[in-house]
Parts: C-alpha cells; structure tokens; sequence
C-alpha cells in the first residue's frame, strides 16, 4: 500500500515545508507491507480476535488521577503501538495490563481490564500466573547480575516449566534463539550477563520474558536507550515475533510506531484519544489532536 | 605571534581558598588516625611481643595469669563470638529484609521497629551486661531449669550461652543497618524484572536480591563479631571466669576471654608489673585476632562482589 504524501489530508501549513514531516514519510514514505490485506487490518474487525479490552479504566496514583476512562480493544497477534507525549499515560497503561502497578505503593485500579475474557483486577486473579502470560520487556534492560544462562533459566525455574537439565538446556536455546541472539553467546552461556552490551542485554531481556511461553509481550520504549543499529535488531525481532505472540509497544519515538506497528493509539494526558490502524493514524486521523501530535505541532 | 603558556601564580588568597588547604587537612587527618593505630600497635608490640610464643598460644595460664599462656581465652573468646554470630546475623537480616521488603514505609509497626532499632543502638554495654543477668539468666534460665530440669541450677547462672545472646542483641543494631543498607543499594529493576516473570515477592527475594545483597550482610556481619569480640562489660556478668580448668563444651559452660582476661590483668592481678608482659601479650594477640577476622571477611565480600560484577 503507497500512499501518496502530497495527498495527505490535513496538513494544513502556511508556509511550505523543507521536508515533510509526516512520520510516515520519513520512514521512507511507504509503509511496509505487512503481508495482510487491508480489510484484515481494521481494528476491531471481526477477522482478529481481541486479545485484550479495557473498559472504563480508571487508573489513580494516590489522588492524582493518570488515565481517565480508557476504552481499548487490543488485538491478538499484532503489534500495537502506544504513543503519546512525555507523561500521558501509556507507560502507565502498559503496566496495568500486568498488574505492575500492584508493585507501587498508593495505586489504584477503577473499570476493567480483560484479557482472554477475564478481567485481570477480579479478586480471583492469580498474579503470578497472569504475569506467566503477559511479559515484560523494560526500558532499561535489567538482566539479573548471573550468568546468561542462568538469566534465561531464571523464569523458566520460577514457573516450573523444565523438568530435567536437558529439557532446561533446551528451553534456554530456543529463548535464545528466539531473541535473535543464540548465535552471538551460544559460546559463553556461563559468563556474566552483565557483560553483553547494551543491545545484547535488551535483547536478553526478551529471551528471558520469552522463556517462559507468554501470549503477549508488553514492550516499554525498549530500543529507547539502543544506538540504532541495536534498535533496528530489536524491531526486526518484533516483527518476526508478532506471528506468535501479541506485542504491545510504548514509544516516543513515532517513525518506530509507523514502521513496525499493526494499530496505533494515541494518549494524551490520560486520555486514549485514538486508536485506529497504523496506516490510518499517520495519513488520515480522525482528531485533530492526533494530527497536531504526528506533525510535530507538540509533543 | 607565538604561543606563550602562561603560568598562573596562586595569589595569597588562593592559597587559602583554593583545593591545597583542604588536601592538606584531611590528608592530616588521615596521618593522625593512622599514627595513631601505629602508636597503640607499637607500644602493645613492644611490651609484648617478647612474650608471644607458640607456647603462650597453645597453655593454659598458671600462677594466676602471671606465667603460662592463654590458650582457654582464645578458645572461649571464638566459640563466644561463633553462637553471638549464628544468633545475630539471621535475626539481623531477617529484620532488615522485613523492614525493607515487606513494610509498608508509614505503618506503625514499621517505626515502632525502626525506633526500637535505633535506641537499641544506644544503650550502653554495661546495662546490656546488666539486661543479660536480669533477663537471661534469671528470667529464662530459671525458666528452662524449673520446667526441664526440676529446679536443679542447670541455665538459671552465668553461661556462655547468654552471654552469647546478650552480645547478639548489642550488635543486632549494626547487622540490620549494614544489610538494610545493602538492600537499598540493589536497583529497582531487579526487582520489577523478577515480578515481571511471575515471580512471587520471597521467590524474588531469595533468588536475586538476598544473593546480590550478601556484600553488605557480609559487612554487617564482620562489623558485629569485630564488636562483639571485643566488648567485655556484657559478659562481666553473663558468663566470662578468670580461670577455668576445662574448655567450654556445653551451653550452660562458662568461658574465658581474651578482653576478659586483659581487665582482669590490669586489676585485679596479685603483681601488675610481672603481669605486664602477658598483658601485652594478650592485647596484642586480640588485636591480631580483630584484624584477621576483618582480613577475611574483607576478602570473602571482595570475591564475592567480583564475581556479582561479572
């Protein structure tokens, strides 16, 4: 699908532009095909399922309120970018659906958010399980100070998922390999993952969260502080990722969102403004809003 | 025109104002403490390094301490401080990983036991001495030989036992700072990471804090028994005897101790001046012993944060 810039609807500037400032654009000006028809990438379609929803979520940091009445379906098996100016909400929001916020003190949960159908707030809810099935990749990688192996191993242990040493060895290599980076410590499992570089251990980071078998990876801003090749390593690994598993990213960094996201959503202040199919945010949104953010009026 | 590299004088008032004064004052400071040590080291040395020996180290005392050596002081004095260590340092950690871990930072349990801590660090060693008689020995050990032992005096007198115990609760204050202080150290993420892969909260904090943490513990631990070894008024009562025939074996056993038998020495010997070199002696023996100990632990902490390093 090419869409023609000069074309693009409501781009009003007084005065004529160097260059464009379309994300869009500057990512090459053509949008990756991503191998789906157009109809199939409707968000809400019925052709995808809905992985997860939030409904009327209202999330507090004591008495500050941050996110206000987020409606979202979130579909399964695609990437979804979350994008937004500094302090908006999406970081926040990404960690409600792990429940992560638990971990702060003073945090509070109003609404509902499901996941599979089931709404992870319930009472009911095993924590521990969900956060079995919805993965963690952080800003700033965070490998335990053990060995590479022993990082990897670290949540396939918690969970029980190996039996033997083989079946350990195992599961270690394919985590690996499904980061992309077996091949780089297939050598030196056994030394120190604090000695892989900065891009190495984000994508550490992601075996480990992919060892144990999750259905969605939540990603926050994870090539944000990688020199651009390491980015580039870590959205191709998304992409290749997106056929198992449903990702869920959080940038700042809006030439990502429109390179390797299938939907975007757009907060703003704690508010879910829009959430649209990738193609459709950066040529045609429907808020104004949206427009002034993806233009570079602010953010 | 040429380069000139000009060299600029420090005016008088630089000279005062400027980083110099301050190199030199806490570079003077540094001497002073150090020549300090020295001092003390050299004049202990001088009066009694003559004396140490294989012997010294390895006999009894005799002749009221004034001959012989003080192999029983030694032994009693390391046995004491392995129960006040094995009492101390679990305690110790335990609580600062529940003050740090688990507490809710503004509960009132939280500062009760903060406060608790923190005035349980300035209670003088005498009245530990005196807490340890009160409560140990009379209260427990009375306790224990009512209920066990049919009255007969078995717990219920001074043992090495209490007094083990009573010098873990004077250095309990620095073990829970020093690994409270170790905890903190440890970066946010690791925690948040370990949740993140369905971790429980003591699964994350056996598996990647308390292994990280050991440093600090380990620092904790070397600060107390350096203490411990050395503090005698808590066990002027609880336990410590001039002389014994027999080595501690049981509990309920009273013990020799270097300090001990330094104070003892010093006041109570029939001739202080014969008993000068043996007092030496034993002082400089306690001193080599204090220092081995921080030697070791020192290194045990190094290797260990080595390795955490990668």
């Amino acid at each position: 699908m090419v869409v023609e810039m000069n074309e693009t609807k409501g781009v009003a500037m007084s005065t004529p532009q160097p260059f464009s400032v379309n994300p869009i654009s500057r990512a090459g000006g053509q949008l990756k095909s991503r191998g789906q028809s157009p109809g199939e990438a409707n968000a809400g379609s019925g052709a995808v399922e809905t992985k997860i929803s939030a409904s009327g979520l209202d999330f507090y940091y004591g008495k500050a309120q941050a996110l206000y009445g987020i409606n979202i379906q979130i579909p399964a098996r695609r990437i979804t970018a979350l994008i937004g100016p500094s302090g908006c909400g999406k970081s926040t929001f990404l960690r409600t659906l792990n429940r992560m916020n638990d971990t702060i003190v003073g945090t509070r949960v109003e609404g509902a958010v499901e996941i599979d159908g089931e709404n992870i707030y319930a009472p009911s809810t095993d924590v521990v399980a969900l956060r079995q099935k919805v993965g963690m990749v952080f800003q700033k990688s965070n490998p335990f100070p053990k060995t590479i192996y022993e990082n990897v191993a670290y949540g396939i242990r918690i969970n029980r998922l190996a039996g033997s040493r083989s079946e350990m060895d195992g599961r270690v290599e394919a985590a690996l390999r499904n980061a992309a980076l077996w091949e780089e410590v297939k050598d030196r499992l056994h030394s120190s993952a604090l000695s892989l570089s900065g891009g190495q251990q984000q994508r550490l980071c992601i075996a480990r969260a992919l060892a144990i078998e999750p259905e969605v990876l939540l990603m926050d801003e994870p090539a944000s502080a990688l020199d651009p090749l390491a980015t580039q390593k870590i959205e191709e690994l998304s992409l290749k990722l997106r056929e198992q598993y449903t990702i869920v990213i959080v940038t700042h960094n809006m030439q990502q969102a429109a390179r390797i996201s299938d939907h975007t959503a757009f907060f703003l202040l704690g508010r879910l403004v829009e959430f649209n199919t990738t193609d459709k945010i950066f040529t045609a949104p429907d808020d104004e809003r949206t427009e002034d953010y993806i233009t570079g009026r602010f953010g | 025109m040429s380069a000139a590299i000009s060299v600029r004088t420090p005016s008088r008032q630089a000279l005062f104002t400027g980083d110099l004064p301050l190199s030199i004052a806490t570079g003077a400071a540094v001497l002073v403490i150090i020549a300090m040590l020295v001092v003390i080291l050299l004049e202990v040395a001088k009066g009694g390094a003559g004396t140490v020996s294989w012997a010294f180290l390895s006999t009894a005392p005799s002749k009221g301490g004034l001959a012989g050596g003080i192999w029983p002081a030694i032994y009693g004095t390391v046995f004491l401080v392995l129960i006040m260590t094995i009492a101390a340092v679990p305690v110790g950690a335990a609580t600062a990983i529940y003050l740090h871990e688990y507490a809710r930072a503004d509960a009132l349990l939280t500062r009760l036991v903060r406060t608790a801590v923190a005035n349980l660090a300035g209670v003088p060693s005498i009245v530990f001495g005196l807490f340890g008689v009160g409560f140990f020995i009379e209260t427990i050990g009375s306790g224990i030989d009512t209920a066990f032992y049919g009255g007969s005096l078995f717990y219920g007198k001074p043992a090495i036992i209490w007094a083990a115990l009573t010098l873990a609760l004077l250095t309990l204050p620095v073990v829970i700072v020093a690994t409270e202080e170790a905890l903190r150290a440890i970066p946010r993420e690791h925690r948040e990471g370990s949740l993140a892969l369905g971790a429980t909260r003591w699964q994350t904090i056996a598996r990647v804090i308390l292994p990280q943490a050991v440093p600090g513990i380990l620092t904790g631990s070397i600060l107390a028994i350096s203490r411990g070894a050395g503090e005698v008024a808590p066990i002027l009562f609880t336990g410590a005897a001039y002389y014994l025939p027999f080595l501690p074996a049981h509990p309920t056993d009273q013990f020799m101790h270097l300090g001990y038998h330094v104070f003892v020495l010093a006041t109570q010997s029939p001739d202080v001046n014969a008993a000068l070199p043996n007092l030496n002696a034993t002082v400089l023996v306690l001193l080599v012993m204090t220092f081995i100990l921080n030697i070791t632990a020192i290194i045990i902490r190094a290797r260990v944060r080595a390795r955490l390093r990668g």
